[in-house]
């Protein structure tokens, strides 16, 4: 039986994020509906990847018109169904309203949040059903690998890649021609192909929705890389918190072998490329190359020193290349459309695209795509539509834990590998994240510190002791207890960590804290000096305290203190007793009245004894 | 020792016919530790030590080296788990939208730091960094199932009702 002729797509984007928020539900009823209605052999439903609008999750899409839906639920499918696709209607409530102006935007192509995007590593992510390689095929997959096996030589494939100025998207920003190179003509036999999928930074999510969304694409580009090393195996080190990539990418692998685009002879040639997955264990530092490959063999994942390379010595001694999913994944693109397309995109020295999981307190979080050489200010404004709930814009942090902070005179930024890290950021992998005016970044610092220090292996002692001794200090100075010295302490043993520690987690370690002291010293030198929190968050420097003069004396705080330190009869004024509190906030979130002070650096007359409410005088 | 007395009388039972099969399957494989101990602790729930022994027997790797790479991973667990798990999720979108106090208040309620199992071995509480779903920030997996945009308040009253 042939495939019926459809008349509309409906793409419901079931990546995780749309996932948590619902999909299965909708794609469930969906079926149902169409079902239901007999339009089933009119109307194909395609499961696909993350479509980056994960804060208006879940979304979907309606072609040929490109109708776009937002947080959709499952009961909203019986009037999609009848309005939009069997009467041709719009359902306005499920639009994208602009928050400022109010207006819809029915059109997928219209909607802000894409507008300065462009995709490319991820053109077919949100566009196909990942685990249907014909959809792959139909989009010129597997065309590049074709291409690199006909008519190219493995050196015309590196030059390729060396021309298109390709750099990697792993963090560092190496060319990945020139380590391709490195690899084909080390000397040694088998050698590998190695992709880091283990993205450990917290807060991003580029490589995973890549590999739900079109593992494919990642499949081709470590095949096209194999051809050109000289090598006949490929692992995948992915994390094990990504149960759908890595069954997205175990069923691509599958679809590949049984068409004869990976496994023995592909393309009927003498090329074989055999690609294995490695499940991480959660361990951060195993994104670091040379701990990366220990662990694949099964050892404890600690980095070693380099030189030598894994291009030269790599998995089991042997010369390995290994890189980013998103350096793979540009790869079988720049094959097909020459090198020069690609270098034409984005900026001079930092050519193509960059990934961003763009989260924090921006009103529109998700996974973007934007050319290299925009500015900070056009992603967090234009795409994300700034910062949520009209508070004030503070930091953006990029680059993980690893990165560094920028502040709001750094917004007009140009977004390369370069100006970044002149700036005292990095590119890292691709972690976006704004804070606003309630994020302390003296405990911002030591979240990624703690983080950070967590991860380091202890064979050094820069690193290990270093980052234990700065955490103290910034711990001391979250509570009130730090000096001006302090301060300088933590900038002279992060210049030691930076120079003189064994791996580059040591190296990078001190980054946050040195871009925050940087932009942020008046934010340290308030916690010491004036035993004051600007952002209010650091508990030991916050105090809750009952309005006395707004009190209405319901005793809703009292009933809901966890530790029960509120005290006060009916339309009494409440009184808190400053030290059994705990400072969880749970009084100024539930008091209706909004009658729950918080301060920091400075104290609130109250009264000392129970008196009814409205008698209060100072 | 690997494992602490309280866990040693239910060891002595443990059933290592599935774990066996298992290992069959890896019998030829190249640095296959990691991916064993993942399929051993689907098994039992955790690593436990007659397990390991068993492994260690059985690849020829010693029982250090095993211990060596299960304390490094955070995915490893050497004790049992509760009956349910709730990990919360504090990574960096997760932090800056609350995630510090709902741990605070969940350590408070069931009266366990973060990483630890309740008495009664009901609920097992434990951090984790970034599920990939931002996007709902703040963020746990109760029991394999994602929640988000969750309040101290609306987690607490979730966790409250496992049984
Ligand atoms: C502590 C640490 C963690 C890292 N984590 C990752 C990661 O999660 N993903 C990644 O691709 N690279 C990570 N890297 C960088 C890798 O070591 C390596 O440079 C990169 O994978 C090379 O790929 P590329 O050339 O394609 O950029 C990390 C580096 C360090 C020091
Ligand atoms: S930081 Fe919590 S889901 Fe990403």
């Amino acid at each position: 039986m042939s495939e019926p002729i459809y008349r509309a797509d409906v793409l419901v984007c079931a990546g995780t994020s749309c996932e948590s928020s619902g999909a299965r539900s909708v794609l469930a009823a969906l079926t149902e509906e169409l079902a239901k209605t007999g339009l089933d052999q009119e109307v194909r439903i395609i499961e696909t990847g993350c479509r980056g609008f994960c804060s208006m999750g879940p979304v979907m899409i309606i072609y040929p018109e490109g109708v776009f839906y937002c947080q959709v639920k499952a009961d909203d499918v019986p009037e999609i169904v009848e309005e939009t696709l069997l009467k041709g209607r719009i359902v306005q409530r499920l639009v994208f309203t602009e928050t400022e102006s109010q207006m819809t935007v029915p059109y997928y192509e219209d909607i802000p949040f894409y507008q300065k995007q462009q995709r490319v590593t991820l053109h077919n992510c949100g566009v196909i059903d990942p685990t249907n390689i014909d959809e792959y095929i139909a989009r010129g997959g597997y065309e590049a690998l074709g291409k690199a096996l006909g008519e190219m030589s493995p050196q015309q494939v590196i030059d390729e890649v060396k021309t298109s100025g390709l750099r990697g998207r792993g963090g560092a920003g190496f060319l990945t021609g020139l380590k391709w190179e490195f690899t084909a003509k080390a000397a040694g036999n088998p050698k590998y192909v190695v992709c880091n999928a283990d993205e450990g930074d917290p807060g991003a999510f580029m490589d995973r929705s890549l590999i739900e969304g079109d593992p494919h694409t990642l499949l081709e580009g470590m095949a096209i890389c194999g051809y050109a090393v000289g090598a006949s195996d490929g692992y995948v080190y992915c994390r094990a918190e990504y149960p759908l990539a890595i069954k997205h990418l175990k069923i691509a692998i599958e679809q590949a072998e049984a068409y004869g685009l990976l496994g023995d002879n592909v393309f009927g040639t003498d090329f074989s490329f055999h690609v294995h997955i490695k499940e991480g264990a959660g361990a951060f530092v195993c994104g670091e190359e040379t701990a990366l490959l220990a662990s694949i063999e099964g050892r404890r994942g600690e980095p070693r020193p380099r030189p030598p390379f894994p291009a030269v010595s790599g998995l089991w001694a042997k010369p390995t290349n290994l890189n980013n999913v998103k350096s793979y994944a540009n790869v079988p693109q720049i094959i097909l459309r020459g090198a020069e397309w690609f270098s034409k995109i984005g900026a001079e020295r930092s050519p193509g695209t960059a990934i961003f999981a763009l989260t924090g307190k921006v009103l529109h979080t998700g996974l973007i795509e934007v050319p290299m050489g925009i500015t900070l200010r056009e992603i967090i404004y234009d795409i994300g539509g700034g910062v949520e709930g009209g508070k004030k814009f503070k930091a953006v942090q990029t680059g993980g834990p690893l990165g560094g902070c920028l502040p709001e005179e750094q917004l007009d930024l140009k977004v390369d590998f370069d100006s970044l890290r002149q700036a005292g950021a990095v590119m890292g992998s691709g972690g976006m994240i704004v804070v606003d005016e309630d994020t302390c970044m003296v405990e911002f610092s030591k979240y990624f510190l703690t983080f950070a220090t967590a991860e380091s292996c202890g064979k050094c002692v820069p690193c290990r002791m270093g980052g234990r001794r700065m955490l103290e200090l910034l711990t001391k100075i979250t509570e009130g207890k730090g000096t001006l010295e302090d301060i300088d302490e933590i900038d002279s043993i992060a210049a030691g960590m930076a120079a003189g520690s064994l791996c580059s987690l040591g190296q990078l370690t001190p980054g946050p804290i040195l871009s925050t002291l940087r932009y942020f010293r008046d934010e340290f030198v308030a916690h010491v000096t004036e035993g004051r929190c600007p952002a209010k968050q650091c508990t030991a420097l916050v105090q809750y305290y009952v309005n006395p003069e707004t009190c209405k004396g319901c005793g809703i705080c009292a009933r809901n203190c966890p530790v029960n330190v509120i005290e006060g009869g009916r339309r009494q004024i409440h009184i808190i007793n400053q030290d059994g509190c705990i400072k969880c906030g749970t009084c100024l979130e539930v008091c209706p009245f909004d009658s729950i002070l918080k301060v920091s650096g400075e104290t609130v007359e109250v009264p000392t004894e129970l008196i009814p409410i409205g008698t209060w005088a100072k | 020792m690997l494992v602490d007395q309280g866990n040693k009388v239910a060891e002595q039972e443990l059933d290592l016919a599935p774990l066996d099969e298992m290992l069959d399957e890896f019998a030829e494989e190249h640095g296959a530790l990691i991916p064993i101990m993942q399929r051993t602790q689907g098994i039992y729930g955790y690593l436990p030590q007659a397990a390991l022994r068993r492994i260690s027997e059985r690849t020829g790797a010693p029982l250090s080296q095993l211990y060596g790479v299960a304390t490094f991973y955070a995915q490893f667990s050497l004790k049992p788990k509760g009956r349910h798990t709730v990990d919360l999720c504090d990574g960096t979108a997760c932090h800056v939208r609350g995630m510090p106090q709902i741990v605070t208040a969940l350590e408070n309620d069931l009266g366990v730091k973060a990483g630890d199992t309740t008495e009664d071995g009901r609920v097992t509480l434990q951090v984790v960094f970034c599920l990939g779903s931002c996007a709902l920030a703040p963020v746990a997996v109760i029991d394999g199932q994602i929640v988000g945009r969750l309040s101290p308040q609306k987690a607490v009253q979730l966790v409250r009702k496992l049984d």
